[in-house]
């Protein structure tokens, strides 16, 4: 590579100058946390999907809104739009090697994830206090 | 002096490289993930389908029971089931359990046996919701 023979410092010296990212293991223990939440509810919300399955609207509507599975169903979009975004922002890191898309990729995915999260508190929160 | 033709692993992928169920097993992970994370989207549109009324509701509903529709859920009910198997596998890793070269293999079979059962399981709860209603 041409930048190797232009700058004769050592690539660790150069990723050492710019210093310590003060996130250290958070990113490792997050993406953990939100699995070991995803995993406790994920029987619970499939239990709940496949009953809901043959029932109409307004049993549909009834049981979201009860406080137990709106809180558990909030609870488990949260962990899942966290954890998703770790996964996916490690996945743009390892395969995107274009610096500037690379960045993008991570801005929106970001954006998305969040997006998601807040579109489904909003509709959990109608479910509940507008039913 | 001819040279003998040699294969070039792992870029020769086919009947040169053999296939290892540790490596398959981790990009099947990425992959569910990604999956994973386009579901995520379709479990929030479904609140809001419920959130804004029968006709919405109806709306989504058919979109989920067409045959298009059976496909995708097949799919992403596999990888949610498949993603969270395997990642049972890493949080035993993590902690310390099975990370040894034959708890790798072991815990793998363990856990591809195990997705494809219980997916089965849950396709026919499924589907059979959906027939009976």
């Amino acid at each position: 590579m041409s930048a190797t023979t232009k700058n004769l410092r050592d690539p660790l010296k150069r990723a050492r100058g710019l210093g310590s990212a003060k996130h250290g293991t958070q990113h490792f223990i997050l993406q953990r946390i939100s699995a070991v939440i995803i995993a406790i509810l994920t029987p619970w919300l499939l239990w709940l999907l496949v009953s809901l399955i043959p029932a109409d609207y307004a049993t549909v509507r009834a049981t979201l809104a009860h406080p137990c599975n709106a809180v558990l169903l909030l609870s488990f979009l949260l962990a899942l739009f966290w954890h998703s975004r770790l996964g996916v922002q490690v996945v743009i890191e390892d395969y995107v090697h274009h610096h500037g898309f690379g960045v993008i990729a991570q801005i929106l995915v970001l954006f998305g994830c969040a997006l998601g999260a807040l579109v489904s508190f909003v509709a959990i929160g109608r479910i509940v206090f507008a039913g | 002096m001819s040279q003998r033709e040699r294969p070039l692993s792992p870029f020769m992928l086919g009947q040169y490289y053999r296939f290892q169920i540790t490596s398959v097993m981790s990009f099947l992970h990425r992959v569910t993930g990604i999956v994973l994370s386009v579901g995520a989207f379709l479990l929030t549109l479904w609140l809001v389908a419920v959130a804004s009324g029968p006709e919405a509701y109806a709306m989504f509903a058919g979109y989920a029971g067409s045959a298009c529709g059976k496909i995708v859920l097949a799919g992403i009910s596999f990888s949610l089931i498949y993603h969270l198997l395997n990642g049972l596998r890493h949080l035993a890793w993590d902690l310390g359990y099975g990370f040894t070269l034959k708890g790798l293999y072991t815990g793998g079979y363990i856990v591809a046996g195990l997705a494809a059962l219980l997916t089965a399981v849950l396709w026919y709860f499924g589907f059979t919701a959906g027939g009976a209603a």
